[in-house]
C-alpha cells in the first residue's frame, strides 16, 4: 500500500515536471509567434525560465501580512491540485495521476481555488490597482465559468460519468468519436469560455499590462512573483490538457499530447492577435449572451440527441 | 535592517560565489525596465519594443510597477519635482536594481545646466550604474547600453544599490538639500 503510494507520488512528480517544462516552453513559443506577427524576433526560448530564476534571486524588503505570503502558495496549490486529478496520457500508468471517479468536479473546484487564493493575497497587498484587477478578473471569471460549466454538464449527460478517464475512454477508436464531433455544441461553448480563461486579447482586461499596472500581482515581487509565473505556465498547460481530454479525444502519447494542446492553444492565439480588447462590462455581456445560450443548447442537444 | 540587504552579507560571504555568478547571469539576461519616463529622453524608450529595435531579444521587458522592475532608465533631465518621484520609485524597487542615465543632462545638466529647477549632477542623489550620453541618444545607443549593462552585471560590477545603502545618510542629505518640501517618509520600502 505504502509502496504503491510512493510510486504514485513519484509518477505525479515526474508528470508535474514535464507539464511545467512544457508550459514554460509553450509560453516562449507562443510569445515568439506573436512577435513574428508583429514583425519582431521575440524572446529567446529560455526567457521564461530566466525570468523565474531572476525573480527567485531577487531580494525582498517589504511585508504586507500573512495572506500576502500565502497568495502565491494558494495559487500554485491550485495549479498542482488541478493537474493532480487530470489523467495526462490515456492508458499510461505513469501519467494517469490521481484520477478517480468524480474527478471532473474536483478539477473544476481546483481551477477556482487558485484564483480565489490570488484574490485574497493581492487584496492583502492593499494596492488600489490590485483591487481593480481582482474585481475585473473575478467578474470575468464568473462570466466565462457559466458557459464552461454548461458545456461540462452537457458532456456529463452525454457520457453519463464524472470521471475524466472514462470520458477519454469513451472517445477512443477514431477521430469521429471525439466530443468535438459528437457534441460540437458543447465544444463550441467551452472553446468560447477557453478564450476568457487563457487571458489573451480580447479578454485580457484584468491583466491590462498598460492601464492598471499588470493587474492583481502589482505588489508581488521577487520569489512570490516567480512562484506565480511558474504557476502560470503550469496552470496554462494543465487547462490545455483538460480541454484536450474533454473535447479532443485525449492523448495516447507525449507527441500526440503536444500537438493537440498546441493546436488548442493556437485557437486562443489566432483570435488574440486578430482582435482588440473588450472592456470588462463588454466581456461579461458577451459571455452571458452567445456562449451561455450555446451552453444551454448543448445540454438540450445532449439530452435530446445523444442519450436517447 | 538596511545593512543586511547588501550582497556581502547574503551569498558571497557564505562562499557561494558560484551561485551568485549564476544569479548574476540570470539577472543580466532578464532586465525589466520600470516604465517611468522622467524626461524628454523617455520618448527613446518607446521604440525599443517595436519591430525595428525589438529589445525583447535581450530579455528586456517593460514593467509598470517598481516592485517587479530591476532597471530604472533616467530619461534625460530630472527636475526637482521629478527627482522626488524618482527617489520614491527607486526606493520601492527591490534589489538588485540598476540605474541607466540616458542623455547628457544627468551628467552635467546639459542644455539645462543653468536652469533653476533641473538637477545638474544626477549621481549625487541616486547611484548610477551606466551612463549613455548624447542629446538625444538614439534607441540603437540605448540597446548598446543595455548590452554593456549586461556585461557589467555578469562581472558583478553593478553595485549601485549597495552603494546607496552604504552611503544612505550622504544620499539623503543631498536629496533633502534640493527637495524643499520633503513630505514623504525617509525611506520608502
Amino acid at each position: 500500500m505504502i509502496a504503491e503510494w510512493i510510486g504514485k507520488i513519484g509518477n505525479f512528480t515526474l508528470t508535474l515536471l514535464i507539464v511545467t517544462a512544457y508550459g514554460l516552453f509553450m509560453t516562449a513559443f507562443i510569445e515568439r509567434i506573436i512577435a513574428k506577427v508583429q514583425g519582431r524576433i521575440g524572446i529567446p526560448y529560455w526567457q521564461p525560465v530566466l525570468n523565474i530564476l531572476k525573480n527567485f534571486f531577487k531580494r525582498t524588503a517589504i511585508s504586507h501580512g500573512y495572506m500576502f505570503y500565502l497568495g502565491p502558495v494558494f495559487r500554485i496549490a491550485g495549479g498542482i491540485g488541478t493537474l493532480a486529478f487530470i489523467p495526462v496520457i490515456y492508458g499510461s500508468e505513469t501519467f494517469s495521476n490521481f484520477s478517480m471517479a468524480g474527478d471532473l468536479f474536483l478539477v473544476i473546484y481546483f481551477m477556482f481555488f487558485g484564483q480565489l487564493g490570488m484574490a485574497l493575497g493581492a487584496g492583502e497587498s492593499g494596492h488600489p490597482y490590485s483591487a481593480i484587477g481582482i474585481a475585473r478578473g473575478l467578474s470575468q471569471m464568473t462570466a466565462y465559468e457559466v458557459p464552461f460549466a454548461l458545456a461540462v454538464i452537457s458532456i456529463v449527460i452525454q457520457y453519463d460519468t464524472l470521471s475524466i478517464t472514462e470520458i477519454v475512454a469513451a472517445q477512443q477508436g477514431g477521430w469521429e468519436n471525439w466530443t468535438v464531433f459528437t457534441n460540437w455544441v458543447a465544444t463550441l461553448a467551452a472553446m468560447l469560455a477557453f478564450l476568457g480563461m487563457t487571458g489573451y486579447s480580447p479578454f485580457d482586461i484584468f491583466l491590462a499590462p498598460q492601464e492598471i499596472p499588470i493587474g492583481p500581482p502589482t505588489e508581488f515581487h521577487s520569489a512570490y512573483l516567480s512562484f506565480m509565473s511558474l504557476n502560470r505556465a503550469l496552470f496554462g498547460a494543465t487547462k490545455l490538457v483538460l480541454f484536450m481530454n474533454l473535447f479532443f479525444g485525449g492523448a495516447t502519447g507525449l507527441i500526440e499530447l503536444m500537438i493537440k494542446t498546441w493546436l488548442i492553444y493556437m485557437v486562443a492565439i489566432v483570435i488574440g492577435v486578430a482582435f482588440p480588447r473588450f472592456r470588462v462590462d463588454q466581456a461579461i455581456r458577451f459571455f452571458f449572451k452567445i456562449p451561455t445560450l450555446i451552453g444551454i443548447m448543448s445540454i438540450v442537444y445532449a439530452q435530446m440527441m445523444l442519450t436517447s | 535592517m538596511i545593512k543586511s540587504l547588501s550582497t556581502e552579507d547574503t551569498l558571497e560571504n557564505a562562499g557561494l560565489t558560484a551561485v551568485e555568478d549564476f544569479a548574476n547571469w540570470a539577472r543580466a539576461n532578464s532586465l525589466w525596465i520600470l516604465a517611468f519616463g522622467t524626461g524628454c529622453g523617455a520618448i527613446e524608450l518607446r521604440p525599443l519594443m517595436t519591430a525595428r529595435f525589438d529589445a525583447n531579444r535581450f530579455g528586456v521587458a517593460g514593467r509598470p510597477t517598481p516592485r517587479q522592475s530591476s532597471v530604472f532608465v533616467i530619461g534625460g533631465y530630472a527636475s526637482v519635482k521629478t527627482l522626488k518621484r524618482i527617489i520614491r520609485s527607486y526606493e520601492q524597487m527591490q534589489g538588485p536594481k540598476f540605474v541607466i542615465a540616458l542623455g547628457i543632462c544627468p551628467v552635467n545638466g546639459g542644455m539645462y545646466f543653468d536652469s533653476y529647477n533641473t538637477i545638474n549632477q544626477f549621481d549625487l542623489y541616486i547611484p548610477v550604474d551606466l551612463y549613455i550620453t548624447g542629446c538625444m541618444p538614439r534607441p540603437e545607443v540605448l540597446v548598446a547600453g543595455i548590452v554593456e549593462l549586461q556585461k557589467k552585471i555578469k562581472q558583478g560590477r553593478c553595485d549601485g544599490a549597495n552603494r546607496y545603502i552604504e552611503n544612505f545618510d550622504w544620499y539623503k542629505a543631498n536629496q533633502k538639500k534640493v527637495i524643499k518640501n520633503w513630505d514623504m517618509p525617509d525611506y520608502n520600502w
